[in-house]
């Protein structure tokens, strides 16, 4: 049995990273007893299983993920909303309606158009059919204020940050209300359009220095920075 | 591209507000233009060429210069010819093919600020009388669309005519012979185009792609180096008032100077 | 055209510029640099100047060309007007339709395409400057822009050519040469195992030469995939070493 890096060191699609006796993990595929990497990112050697922390990587749905997306597309049936994946989702109108959907009758419009973001839940996924929404849960629906941001998904954990650490400091320092896409968007809402402007661009230094140390601590120097700007200049 | 740069609703409010305090979403005030990059002779096989970057666009002009014939009605002028492509992969929205009537419309506004403000001396291209004179290709390539691609276009055009160089030659017969040597295309005026676009009331310079994502009407003005103004095109299905224009006009003679400078300094 | 009465290579086995005949050109590779795309890079190669991009995987458009088992894989290859001596009119010609296809079919296997059915995966190739061997280039830089975007591959591919010059087995032919040499042979593989994905020839040479070509091109692949691989890696090191 032999490993051919270090533990977390960086690889390419098609290093060869582990012989012998190994479970392929996530972004790695076999040969016999070979195991090779599929994507840019750190190998990471745990117990028996060898995998690939991906440094570009894009979404997957997955059943039970809590989504942001926007929709594109109205059509008889329902709306087509895009969730930063490889595929466009399908919210049935018969989901948003409380009374049994008309489609005579009840105008699709009058409860989400086009450019309009929403939280949603993935129900459906299986490769064969298009993602399957729905808003009919209680956090779930259209938004009607705030600030969204994308980012890669798998740059999501350091956004939360260790046991909630991160994301819980940002709420702190900025009393914005934070609510995660797993597929990388995330929407941001405060009482200040100023302050959302502050978090916006906090996470999008968390994803530009994911990898690096000592990153809550420099977050919080720039939050707090701008924070002091801001109130020299009286807009808070 | 997965989440595509279409506008939400939400982005829609949040700049509509902004502008309201006199500020646009990425920081800049209404008549600011982005950051601009301007690098020449970037393609060592073109007679002249520059790559422009205004904020997240990013345009490439090339000029080819060839031997034809004259038009039949100016038989003593070279002739001038301006293509634009927006390849594919600079934006989602673009598709592969002939180019569409967008990029004829920017092939054409870049077209009418040269050729109007008499930017190259035609005259002085002429070989033969009616029968042979030197071709001008101008070939735009879109490589990013980050918004305004007018403006891009017409600043990597003339940046790229402004270090064109042409081979020396002797009439031998009627044949060519060239010679060692070159010498600058003769470029006589310096054409800046200018756009504005119209969201809601408000008129703002050099458009993002966010912006003209929610712009009612553009409006270029192309200034030449006197300032006077050597063409014009009117955008998208909105409309401006008498007032506008004029303040358009106005505002334009004053950034075409800016532009102008860094367009020079870049090209001694 | 550029053409040469000097021999292509002098006396003391050198070439028109200068180089060894198993030497490379310089190659030098930027990755992320199409602001839109999903993933990019830019490759310099000699003079060729050439920057591919990729979207996807994402929804198939038309929709009736999506496939139920795999994504779709589409690959459009072109080149600038002013990319070469005369200029080029814009509009496709054989030779970039080919090439399209091609370039497509080396990538092709790198791929795990069955991994997304019923959405497309679209590379985008741009000749800015051209100097002999652009699909090999191109090969190279897409196979990155395909690992920009995230994308799950089996190896990366890389591609040279080899051929014969005034008699002699040379690597990585430029314009000239190819122009006016005996042979030119690209090759792509995945460098990773030595399986070749893009073969082409035209010339006339001996299976004793043919042979001696075959293993120049890969060598040359396997040096420009070290160059392939710290250009893709370089993107991340920085922020890496701060682990």
């Amino acid at each position: 049995m032999v490993l051919f890096f270090e533990n977390r060191e960086l690889v390419t699609p098609g290093d060869l990273l582990a012989k012998g006796d190994y479970l392929a993990g996530e972004n790695v595929f076999r040969i016999n007893d070979e195991i090779y990497a599929t994507r840019i990112g750190l190998v990471e050697y745990s117990n028996k299983k060898v995998s690939v922390v991906a440094l570009k990587s894009f979404y997957v749905p997955s059943v039970n993920d809590i989504v942001i997306g926007k929709v594109v597309e109205v059509g008889t049936r329902g709306w087509m909303v895009e969730i930063n994946s490889p595929f466009l989702a399908l919210l049935r109108a018969s989901d948003a309606f409380t009374k049994p959907f008309n489609p005579k009758n009840d105008e699709l419009t009058s409860i989400l158009d086009v450019g309009d973001v929403i939280i949603a839940k993935i129900i459906a996924y299986d490769r064969t059919r298009d993602p399957l929404l729905t808003i009919r849960e209680h956090g779930l629906g259209k938004v009607k204020s705030g600030q969204i941001v994308v980012i890669t998904p798998t740059k999501i954990p350091r956004v939360i940050g260790r046991k909630g650490s991160m994301i819980s400091m940002i709420k702190n320092e900025t009393g914005c209300n934070i609510t995660i896409g797993q597929n990388g968007v995330i929407l941001v809402r405060g009482k200040n359009p100023v302050m959302e402007g502050i978090v916006v661009r906090a996470i999008k230094m968390i994803e530009k220095e994911a990898h690096t140390t000592g990153l809550t601590d420099r977050v919080t120097d720039m939050i707090r920075r701008e924070k002091m700007e801001l109130k020299r200049n009286g807009k808070i | 591209m997965r989440f595509s740069k279409f506008i939400t609703n939400l982005e829609r409010k949040q700049m509509l507000n902004l502008l309201s305090t006199g500020k646009r979403i990425d920081g800049r005030d209404l008549y600011s233009y982005r950051e601009i990059k301007i690098e020449t002779n970037v393609i060592e096989r073109a007679e002249g060429s520059a790559r422009v970057y205004l904020g997240d666009t990013d345009v490439l002009a090339g000029v080819k210069i060839d031997v034809g014939e004259p038009f039949p009605d100016v038989p003593n002028e070279g002739v001038l010819t301006v293509n634009a492509e927006l390849v594919p992969f600079a934006s989602p929205a673009f598709e592969p093919g002939p180019p569409d009537e967008n990029a004829i419309e920017l092939a054409r506004v870049v077209d009418r600020g040269i050729r109007e403000s008499k930017a190259i001396d035609l005259a002085k291209l002429c070989i033969i009388p009616g029968k042979k004179v030197f071709v001008v290709y101008i070939d735009i390539y879109v490589l990013n669309h980050g918004g305004n691609l007018i403006d891009a276009s017409a600043l990597a055009a003339l940046a790229a005519l402004l270090n064109t160089k042409m081979y020396n030659y002797e009439l031998v017969g009627e044949e060519l012979k060239i010679l060692a040597g070159y010498q600058p295309l003769p470029v006589k005026n310096y054409p800046i185009a200018v756009t504005f676009g119209k969201v809601s009331d408000y008129i703002i310079l050099d458009p993002s792609l966010d912006e003209e994502q929610i712009m009612d009407a553009r409006l270029t003005i192309t200034i030449d180096k006197d300032k006077r103004i050597c063409a014009i095109q009117k955008g998208i299905g909105g409309y401006f008032t008498l007032q506008q224009v004029r303040d358009i006009a106005k505002i334009a003679s004053e950034k075409s100077e800016e532009l102008r400078k860094l367009v020079l300094s870049e090209c001694k | 055209m550029e053409k040469s009465e000097k021999p292509l290579i002098t006396e003391d086995g050198l070439r028109t510029d200068g180089r060894g005949p198993r030497d490379l050109r310089p190659v030098k590779i930027e990755v992320g640099v199409v602001k839109n795309a999903d993933g990019s890079a830019y490759i310099e190669h000699g003079k060729n100047k050439i920057l591919a991009a990729v979207y996807g995987p994402s929804e198939v458009h038309p929709r009736h060309f999506a496939l139920q088992d795999r994504a779709l894989l589409r690959c459009k290859y072109h080149m600038a007007p002013f990319s070469v001596q005369d200029r080029k009119s814009p509009a496709p010609s054989r030779r970039e339709i080919e090439l399209s296809k091609v370039i497509r079919e080396a990538l092709e296997p790198s791929l795990f395409l069955e991994y997304y059915p019923r959405t497309s995966i679209d590379i985008f190739i741009e000749v800015l400057q051209a100097d002999g061997g652009t699909r090999c280039a191109s090969i190279t830089a897409a196979s990155i822009a395909l690992a920009d975007a995230g994308i799950p591959m089996r190896d990366m591919v890389v591609a040279c050519a080899a051929g014969k010059v005034d008699g002699h087995i040379v690597l990585d032919l430029n314009d000239i040469e190819d122009k006016n040499g005996e042979a030119d042979m690209p090759l792509a593989m995945m460098p990773n195992k030595g399986l070749i994905t893009l073969l082409q020839m035209d010339g006339l040479v001996t299976q004793e030469e043919f042979k001696q070509m075959l293993e120049l091109a890969m060598e040359g692949c396997n040096l420009i995939y070290q160059i392939q691989k710290k250009a893709l890696k370089s993107t991340f090191i920085k922020t890496v070493e701060e682990v």
